[in-house]
């Protein structure tokens, strides 16, 4: 197989994990909706923790980006 | 016309060696130029006034100091005081670099992993140092927490090792990977723009929309760096 055909399987499997993430992201933004409608008044509390998360999932999004475009632009 | 990537590249302003070293005055120091002068003028030209009502700009600066006092007094406690000038620091130029990048023409310096690692580093050596001479060599017991039985020892001790070096490389990893790739983002739809011709409206859109998320991330990569250093240091004063 040649390079630039194997380089561009690599990335496109490098991007499958992005599932996760999107299902990561979801699960924080339905628990911090169905917290928020159980009791209103943590709101401000709770709202902290999931900038938080989000940004840190959001993170492993960010990773997977960069394998892929390491794999097709590096080697 | 430029490619999406150009914009990160490094071009000499000033050109400086000393001794065999290059240490130019590049377009990334011309940006971190302008984000240090930026806060200090925010900072002190605002407060002059001295009210005891804030004005606008007055109640701009007493945000930013609240809202890091709060975190810094909520994630370190009472002796977190005397780090407070420094992760107060550490946000702003954080802050203000990943937002004026998004200026056009303009350059994040927050998008180079040398710059990104560079804090990191400073912060992980930082936390650890402060662990050590608070705790001296008792510090590390941090990698087995209290309570957790002696026969899982052999098998956590070294993942806690592990995570406790990945937190470096996840820090700077996390803004670098955030910055590059939302930039780069923004470049690609930009030239979709101008190639579409007179459908450039619907990338139009979305570039601006795409502006806004990244103003968004640009603050939110900053609250979530100076957190997580908030964190690392309440971890080396509190162990666990």
């Amino acid at each position: 197989m040649e390079v630039a055909a194997a380089k561009l399987i690599g990335a496109g499997l490098a991007v499958v994990g992005l599932g996760g993430v999107g299902a990561g992201i979801g699960n924080i933004f339905a628990s911090m909706i169905s917290s928020v409608a159980r009791n209103p008044a943590a709101a401000p509390n709770v709202g902290l923790f999931m900038w938080i998360g989000f940004a840190l999932v959001e993170a492993v999004a960010l990773y997977a980006l960069l394998v892929a475009l390491m794999i097709l632009f590096i080697f | 016309m430029a490619g999406p990537l150009e914009q990160f590249q490094i071009h000499t302003l000033v050109p400086i060696r000393i001794g065999g070293i290059d240490a130019s005055y590049t377009n990334s120091a011309l940006a971190m130029t302008v984000a240090v002068a930026a806060a200090t003028v925010l900072l002190t030209v605002s407060m002059r006034g001295r009210a005891m009502v804030p004005g606008r700009w007055q109640s701009i600066a007493e945000i930013c100091y609240e809202f890091i006092a709060s975190m810094v007094r909520d994630n370190i406690g009472a002796e977190g005081r005397r780090f407070f000038p420094f992760v107060f620091s550490l946000f702003m130029f954080i802050v203000l670099g990943n937002m004026l990048g998004l200026i056009p023409y303009s350059f994040t310096f927050t998008s180079h992993l040398v710059v990104t690692f560079a804090m990191a580093v400073t912060v992980f050596v930082g936390a650890t140092i402060v662990g050590f001479v608070k705790h001296g060599i008792g510090f590390f017991g941090f990698f087995l927490p209290h309570g957790a039985p002696w026969y899982v020892a052999p098998l956590l001790i070294p993942i806690e090792i592990l995570s406790y070096f990945m937190r470096p490389v996840s820090l700077s990893l996390r803004l670098f990977a955030n910055m590059t790739a939302g930039h780069t983002m923004l470049k690609v739809f930009a030239g979709f723009v101008v190639a579409l011709g007179l459908f450039g409206f619907f990338p139009l859109f979305f570039v601006i929309v795409l502006t806004g998320l990244e103003m968004l991330i640009a603050f939110l990569q900053a609250y979530v760096f100076t957190i997580l250093t908030c964190i690392y240091i309440n971890d080396a004063l509190h162990m666990h």
